[in-house]
């Protein structure tokens, strides 16, 4: 049986699809406030410099 | 639970693999351990001469936590069979099965990269490579190798554990000095008696799933009398930061109170060594050393961080 027909024949319980639900939700969030995190660290990194029009 | 449901060609999820929630990899980190080091990498970067900007010492504070959080994920990992085997680590995500292994190998491995990775673009290159050694040795060197080899397993292990204030001084500073080697060294010896104090009550925990904990090798009284010895050698040590001038009169005052304190409770557990007293003895002596570490920890974060030492002459 390959990966894609087992997947389809996969019975989740309730329990285990809001678990993933929940887990996707937590990955999504963790990715944003990764990104927002850098953006921050790239302005601070930056300074006054980020204001300043290219010479 | 029937391996085939009503339907025959559907297969119970429940067989096939495991869908854990958040909750499960959130308790992989071992929150309380974070927290600890949290507060002493904290500590170690307020303890820096540099101030640190606001939002990159969140992001560096914010690495070392979740990358000591890694750390412990791939510990569980690793430990999943001996944890099976102890009624203190028999309920963790692994061994109760809440989470699949190779999830949390992932997990481990995923947070770790990122947290360097992090570490190394809000502060430098020298505080990820310290926050990668740190991984690096609490996994490989302390948990693959040194806890099922050596009875001091703890003890040179202990140096992941006192890492955490290097990393964070660096983060602020971009170098290691004597100040942080401080920090350093007085986790490193407030580790020994902090643990021992528990493997005496857990012996039979730790023999049943063959880890060479100090009492199930050298005895009883061989680690009480260890105990006993780092007790002498921490509390001075403790209040080295004091003489230095790294910590205030606050932080003195307290060190001294608190380390007579450390060799009271650890002389207790040397002399009582029979019976309920004795465990009660040391059940106390590994959470008064909880407490000890906190204060000390807390008192260099307040008096930093709020410049005691500075305004008040503290």
């Amino acid at each position: 049986m390959d990966d894609k027909t087992l997947q389809s024949n996969v019975a989740l319980t309730a329990d285990q699809l809001r678990n993933r639900r929940r887990r996707n939700f937590a990955i999504g969030l963790s990715v944003a406030f990764l990104a927002a995190l850098f953006y921050a660290i790239t302005i601070v990194k930056l300074g006054p410099n980020a204001l300043r029009p290219m010479p | 639970m029937s391996m085939l449901g009503q339907d025959s060609s559907r297969l119970d999820a429940a067989i096939i693999g495991y869908v854990s929630g958040p909750r499960e990899f959130v308790s992989l980190l071992k929150p309380r351990v974070m927290s600890l080091v949290v507060l002493t990498a904290l500590a170690g970067m307020l303890c820096a001469p540099e101030p640190i900007h606001p939002i990159i010492g969140f992001a560096s504070l914010l690495a070392i936590a979740v990358g000591a959080g890694a750390a412990g994920a791939l510990n569980m990992w690793w430990d999943a069979d001996i944890d099976a085997l102890m009624a203190r680590t028999r309920s963790r995500a692994i061994p109760s099965g809440l989470v699949d292994p190779g999830e949390a190998l992932y997990f481990g491995l995923t947070l770790a990269f990122f947290a360097v990775l992090t570490l190394a673009a809000a502060a430098n290159f020298l505080a990820a490579g310290l926050l990668a050694f740190t991984i690096f040795f609490y996994v490989v060197v302390y948990t693959m190798w040194l806890k099922r080899s050596t009875p001091q397993n703890i003890v040179i292990g202990g140096a992941a554990g006192a890492l955490p204030p290097v990393v964070g001084y660096a983060a602020a500073s971009g170098g290691v000095t004597f100040d942080s080697l401080l920090l350093f060294a007085i986790i490193f010896v407030w580790t020994p008696p902090h643990f021992w104090a528990l493997a005496l009550v857990k012996s039979r925990d730790y023999e049943r799933a063959g880890v060479p904990m100090m009492p199930n090798v050298k005895g009883p009284s061989r680690t009480r009398l260890e105990i006993l010895v780092y007790s002498l050698l921490l509390a001075p040590l403790g209040v080295a930061p004091w003489l230095t001038g790294l910590g205030g009169r606050l932080y003195g005052a307290a060190a001294i109170a608190s380390g007579v304190g450390m060799v009271v409770m650890a002389a207790r557990v040397y002399r009582t060594r029979e019976g309920s007293p004795a465990t009660t003895a040391a059940m106390q002596l590994f959470g008064y050393s909880i407490f000890y570490l906190f204060l000390l920890v807390a008192l260099l974060v307040v008096e930093h961080g709020f410049g005691l030492i500075e305004r008040w002459g503290l």
